[in-house]
């Protein structure tokens, strides 16, 4: 298996606030690991530094060996970094089904064409894709106007659209009801296992991570402090006593 | 209003309009012109000016009009922007028919305007603008010029300024575009040529109606000059005059001001005026002959108001028309521009021609000297400079008339 | 160095007055996110006030600061009363629409006030006790400048005071970081703002009220300060009010040196050239060195915006096909239904909608909010102005130099403007603009100055007025088609995209800058041609094609018709063209009724007219 994403001493500090503090993080191709840590603990400001929208202050992220920092967001994304946000972006003024047109133009490099309907391009591609993440149905629904569980997932939709190696997932089943968040789950994780994409996810939901991950990696304050198996992790003392023990209490 | 008198009120409304109509139809076909100035944009000088037009207008239909028809005059505003003039000289000439225009006061504005009657081969005196561009560089078959422009009336005030002996040192403050400009060129060129020794050795350009006087004056002053040449008005002048006196620029010092003599620039000043200042003006209060006499009790009596420079604009230009379309015998275009052309008109400050070679009148101006009485500006020790002796003469005006 | 000192007491006291006014559109814009376009209105009604009060009062000190103190709260009440009876009912409106009805304030103003005071200026009164002058260091120095030098740094410190250590003030400053909180702790809002808005009113009637003794109350002074204190609040950082003060103290400082230095000449500039285009030089390296002011807090990355969110474009269907064929048909056939007056309104009116258009594809498709649009429409007219002038074009080529030079300017201009956002970015296009203003003003060899380039005229071909509508009216449609067009190809939808979020187009790897740059330079294209055609409907050019006033007529008919809908233009442009002309030859009280006008329709549909039109077809069809 080939290593799609090598993070190495990781730092961010926002003013006083150290976010994050040296975290190193591996990625194989079809691989899924998850960050998980307590609120505040820097899972957000990671994935920002991956994917360009923060500079890092120190450390350095390699992508498919290449080394990525300093590039923006939509450098990045065109390596082959797919991302869904915490508090999920889309356009909401445009249907489900174009927000992922949107996403295929720009993969097909399209944006500067001042000729041709944009509703018309990629339109039978855009519908088979809402369809894999079964969203057929809302492919007319406007963004701004869908139940938060759909544009999570309109999200991924968009994501894929570019056939990316390392998906980013902030949050991907927050504010989904259980049902919805397994079906997800499995959905994504049949996806990247089918297409050997990476993704590094972060999850509150800890039924979601422990089911799913293939490895979990553990902050708390900016550091990270376990990264193994799930059932390694869960034995951890450390992670016990930071954040999983009510956790590790009930299972 | 209940319904009932409603309805008794358009049964009245109706019958007036038919009543009026009969009446109408019997009577003789009015002339129309159309007349345009900025009457929203600059109140304070178009009021009067319309004042000015419409005792004339009613002067002439009480002595049974023109031609033995009566007159009647569009009037509108003309936006104070030559876009917005340029539509509204469309207007009255497409949709209201008239082929002959009159007013304005802004330089841009009359300038795009007397280009419009270029084009559309319709009548324009353009009363009030200051710019000689109108009769000169771009002037045209289709414009006349009644006021005197802004070099006739510079030249008045160097005449003035080169008498004064100890006036080595110039300083000029006017506003930054064409008029300001204009004004200080010529005032330059014309006392230079009878004053060899005179220099000028700073000068203010504020944006109209933008002055930072403090700063101004101050700059003025660090020039150490002996006399100011001054061409800015309204509230600029205003805030110049105060800052002026406050900070001592004027004191022993000789000042030359454009404009500074007519009511309308200087009444706001009211007992502040400033004393001693040589101006252009217009001194309604002491003109002594018996057409202005006349001129002034009818304006008084009809508005309850005094005339200002403007009322007298508008009063000459109305009547200007009046009679070139009754010299012409016609209403026909062509025939009344032939008729403008060389045309003497009385009016209450002596006879005005209209020069033939470059179709602008030659109205003089008051020149004098500024002081208050019972807390009012006055002009004193005033002299009336006919436009004649001024202007450019014929080879000069061809010379301008062929430059750009 | 006694003149240094002179220069620097006479800067400092321009600032205090100009600090005085910007003080309060800063706090009004600070707190409601409303560009008050009133402001100079308010400022003037303080000035006439205050002399009419003082007046009445028959001066001494206790008449004197009598008048100026009622005339501030006279003014404070006449700005909470039009919150109460206007703003309040539009704050839900979509971004900037509440410009809009300030706008027609500032027009019924300017009618009431000569109506109720007149023509004449009058003279300021002089405040008792500080008439004369002072010497310092042997220099004379007005003793009401010293007042001023010490009275706008007291305002700053009651102001801070007010907001740092009262209840409300610091209620208002909650407001200003996070309004859904404010509403959260159970504070009435709507009466947050009210009190906001006496409070920028009054000090904007107190700034008019106290440069009397320096000046007069005139009918012009409302619009002559108003792009001034625009520039103090943006480059001190909206919603600061120390950084309004730094920067009034920047500007004016500035002035008077260039003042002081005015034969100075670099590159063949002299330095009276620069006074006037001084504060906006100031204010765009400032924007380009700080987006945000000296003092402004950044404005958080525009992804939750404000207003309602963004309708969605469909393309047209069969109604509006049908409805548009009808337009055409009519457009072809209206020689034969109007007269030639109307067929030329007619023309400008078409003139305006391209215009208009243009706007509403940065606006309402690019998300980008311009206040200098006039640029391009004026560039273009310029393209024209000069290759008749200099080069003795003809119109056919002519009409080509109008989107080359607008499309140039808007490809320089732009490039610093995308990097901005917001009011900011707004602001410096209005910088530019005035930029391209001072240039056509001063450049006089070049562009005739102020009295402009005449003589402009079509060729016989097409000077009838109905060979000129058809022409101008084709190039119009065709440009509104294209513009249309563009809103549905892919460029529009990524515009849109980044219009819509910022960071998801960018995790999509848009270049929203870059885009957003081209949307700059198309529209100016396409404001060029209709600044071309209006070259060739006038037959003159001057610079209020330049103008800021004319930036602002396209932003009225942009928000009349409606900033999100693609028809929008068309009714805003079609009908303030028509209904401004038609008023000027109606009556010369046309200013109060355009503004009364725009006022009742901003209260009565606050989505735009096109928005109107669509919500009531909605309504029909959702009953049918
Ligand atoms: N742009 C920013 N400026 C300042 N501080 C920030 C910024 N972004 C994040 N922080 C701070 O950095 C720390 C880490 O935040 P981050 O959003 O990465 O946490 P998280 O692990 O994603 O938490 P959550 O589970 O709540 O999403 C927090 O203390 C946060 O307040
Ligand atoms: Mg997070």
């Amino acid at each position: 298996m080939s290593r799609v994403l090598e993070v190495r001493g990781l730092a961010k500090a926002f003013g006083g606030v150290r976010a994050v503090r040296g975290v190193d993080l591996d990625l194989q191709a079809g691989e899924m690991l998850a960050l998980i840590g307590p609120n505040g603990a820097g899972k957000s400001t990671c994935f920002n530094l991956i994917n360009g929208q923060l500079q890092p202050d120190n450390g350095s992220v390699r992508f498919l060996g290449r080394d990525v920092v300093g590039l923006p967001p939509r450098r990045i994304w065109r390596l082959g970094v797919g991302r869904t946000f915490q508090v999920a972006a889309t356009f909401a003024s445009m249907s489900a089904r174009e927000n992922v047109q949107m996403a295929f133009l720009s993969h097909h490099r399209r944006l500067r064409r001042l000729v041709g309907y944009a509703g018309d391009a990629y339109k039978q591609e855009a519908c088979d894709l809402l369809e894999r993440v079964e969203m057929r149905a809302l492919a007319d629904r406007a963004a701004g106007v869908l139940a938060y569980g759909d544009v999570k997932r309109l999200e991924l939709a968009m994501a894929l659209a570019h056939g990316p190696r390392l998906l980013l997932m902030d949050e991907p089943t927050a504010g989904m009801a259980p049902q919805e968040r397994r079906s997800l789950m499995t959905l994504t994780s049949e996806i990247v296992r089918k297409e050997g994409i990476a993704v590094l996810f972060t999850e509150h939901d800890m039924d979601a991570v422990f089911s799913h991950a293939d490895r979990i990696a553990v902050l708390d304050r900016g550091e990270k402090i376990a990264d193994g198996r799930p059932e390694e992790v869960r034995r951890d003392s450390r992670v016990q006593a930071s954040y999983l023990g009510s956790f590790g209490a009930q299972s | 209003m209940t319904r009932i008198s409603w309805c008794n009120a358009a049964a009245v409304a109706a019958a007036i309009l038919v009543s009026s109509g009969a009446a109408l139809a019997q009577a003789e076909e009015p002339i129309r012109l159309g007349e345009f100035n900025s009457y929203t944009g600059f109140a304070a000088f178009t009021l009067p000016y319309r004042d000015g037009w419409t005792l004339a207008l009613e002067e002439i239909n009480e002595a049974g009009g023109v031609l033995g028809r009566p007159l009647e005059v569009i009037s509108r505003d003309d936006g104070a922007s030559p876009a917005a003039a340029i539509a509204v000289a469309n207007e009255l000439v497409t949709r209201e028919g008239v082929d002959i225009l009159f007013g304005t006061l802004l330089s841009n504005v009359g300038v795009a305007v007397s280009d419009f009657a270029r084009q559309r081969k319709v009548l324009f005196l353009a009363a009030e603008p200051l710019t000689d561009t109108l009769a000169w560089s771009h002037g045209n078959d289709y414009t006349f010029r009644l006021r005197p422009g802004t070099y006739v009336q510079a030249a008045m005030l160097a005449e003035e300024a080169a008498k004064i002996e100890d006036a080595v040192r110039w300083v000029t403050i006017a506003p930054n575009y064409e008029y300001g400009q204009a004004a200080v060129a010529a005032f330059k060129e014309l006392l230079k040529e009878k004053r060899p020794d005179v220099e000028f050795v700073g000068e203010q350009w504020p944006g109209q109606g933008q002055i930072d006087a403090g700063a101004a004056v101050q700059a003025l002053e660090a020039a150490n000059p002996d006399a100011i040449f001054n061409v800015t008005f309204s509230s600029d002048l205003a805030r110049f005059v105060r800052e002026g006196e406050v900070r001592g620029l004027f004191e022993g010092r000789t000042v030359a001001s454009l404009l500074s003599g007519e009511p309308e620039w200087i009444d706001p000043l009211g007992a502040e005026a400033p004393e001693g200042w040589i101006v252009t003006g217009y001194p309604w209060y002491a003109i002594d002959t018996p057409e202005h006499d006349s001129f002034l009790k009818k304006y008084q009596e009809r508005f309850d108001d005094y005339p200002r420079l403007g009322s007298l604009v508008g009063y000459i230009a109305l009547h200007s028309i009046a009679l070139a379309m009754e010299e012409a015998g016609t209403t026909e275009v062509e025939a009344v521009i032939e008729s403008l052309r060389g045309l003497t008109v009385e009016s209450p400050i002596g006879p005005v021609t209209y020069r033939e070679i470059d179709q602008q009148s030659d109205m003089g101006a008051f020149v004098g000297r500024l002081t208050v009485q019972e807390g009012m500006p006055r002009m004193v020790d005033w002299r009336f400079a006919p436009g004649s002796e001024y202007l450019p003469d014929d080879e000069r005006v061809r010379e301008l008339q062929g430059s750009d | 160095m006694d003149l240094l000192l002179q220069q620097l007491l006479t800067g400092v006291a321009s600032a205090s007055g100009l600090f005085l006014v910007a003080s309060g559109l800063t706090i009004i814009f600070g707190v409601t996110r409303i560009v008050n376009f009133a402001h100079g209105s308010l400022y003037m009604l303080g000035a006439y006030l205050a002399v009419s009060l003082i007046d009445l009062f028959g001066g001494g000190h206790l008449g004197f600061w009598g008048g100026v103190i009622l005339a501030m709260l006279a003014v404070g009440l006449i700005g909470a009363l039009f919150e109460i009876t206007v703003l309040r009912r539009i704050y839900q409106a979509p971004e900037l629409f509440q410009l809009l009805a300030t706008f027609g304030l500032v027009l019924v103003v300017q009618d009431v006030t000569l109506l109720i005071w007149g023509p004449q200026d009058l003279l300021g009164p002089r405040a008792p006790g500080l008439t004369g002058a002072t010497q310092i260091f042997g220099l004379r120095v007005p003793v009401y400048d010293l007042f001023l030098i010490a009275f706008a740094p007291l305002v700053l410190l009651v102001l801070w005071l007010l907001f740092n250590r009262t209840r409300w003030g610091i209620l208002i400053r909650a407001a200003t970081q996070d309004q859904q909180m404010v509403t959260a702790l159970g504070v009435n809002q709507k009466w947050l703002f009210t009190g906001v808005f006496f409070l920028g009113a009054a000090l904007a009637g107190l700034g008019g009220a106290i440069q009397l003794p320096k000046g007069d109350a005139n009918l012009h002074m409302d619009l002559q300060l108003i792009a001034a204190v625009f520039v103090v609040v943006v480059v001190g950082g909206m919603g600061s009010i120390l950084g309004a003060y730094l920067a009034a103290l920047l500007i004016s400082l500035i002035r008077v040196l260039l003042i002081t230095n005015a034969q100075l000449t670099f590159g063949g500039i002299a330095a009276w050239q620069m006074e006037l285009v001084s504060m906006f030089l100031v204010m765009a390296l400032v924007l380009i060195a700080r987006p945000w002011g000296l003092l402004g807090r950044r404005e958080v990355a525009s992804d939750q915006r404000s207003g309602t969110p963004e309708p969605r474009l469909r393309p047209a269907d069969a109604t509006l096909r049908i409805a548009g064929g009808l337009l055409l048909v009519v457009l072809l056939g209206l020689p034969w239904i109007v007269g030639s007056y109307f067929l030329s309104v007619a023309t400008e009116a078409l003139i305006f909608v391209l215009f208009a258009a243009s706007l509403q594809f940065l606006m309402g498709v690019g998300g980008i909010i311009s206040f200098g649009h006039a640029a391009y429409f004026g560039l273009g007219a310029y393209g024209v102005g000069l290759a008749v002038r200099h080069w003795g074009m003809s119109m056919e080529v002519a009409l080509l130099a109008a989107p080359l030079l607008a499309g140039v300017g808007a490809l320089v201009f732009g490039w610093f403007c995308v990097r901005l956002s917001g009011v900011y970015l707004a602001m410096l296009t209005l910088a530019f603009a005035q930029i391209a203003w001072s240039i056509a003003f001063q450049w006089i060899d070049l562009t005739g100055g102020d009295n402009g380039i005449i003589g402009i005229w079509p060729p016989d071909w097409a000077s009838s007025v109905t060979n000129f509508y058809y022409l101008a009216g084709a190039i119009c449609v065709i440009g509104l088609l294209c513009l249309r067009h563009l809103a549905f190809s892919p460029f529009g939808y990524t515009l849109r995209a980044g219009r819509d979020s910022p960071l998801r187009a960018d995790a999509l790897g848009i270049d929203v800058r870059q885009h957003r740059w081209f949307a700059f330079v198309l529209a100016g294209v396409f404001a060029g041609i209709a600044g071309g055609l209006f070259a060739y409907l006038k037959g003159s050019v001057s610079p209020e094609t330049l103008s800021i006033s004319l930036s602002i007529d396209a932003l009225v008919m942009v928000l009349l018709g409606g900033v999100q809908t693609l028809t929008g233009p068309i009714f805003g442009g079609a009908l303030y063209s028509v209904l401004k002309n038609e008023l000027i030859s109606l009556t010369n009280y046309w200013r109060s009724i355009l503004g009364l006008i725009i006022v009742l329709l901003v209260v009565l549909f606050p989505q735009g007219l096109a928005g109107a039109a669509e919500s009531l077809r909605g309504r029909l069809g959702t009953s049918r």
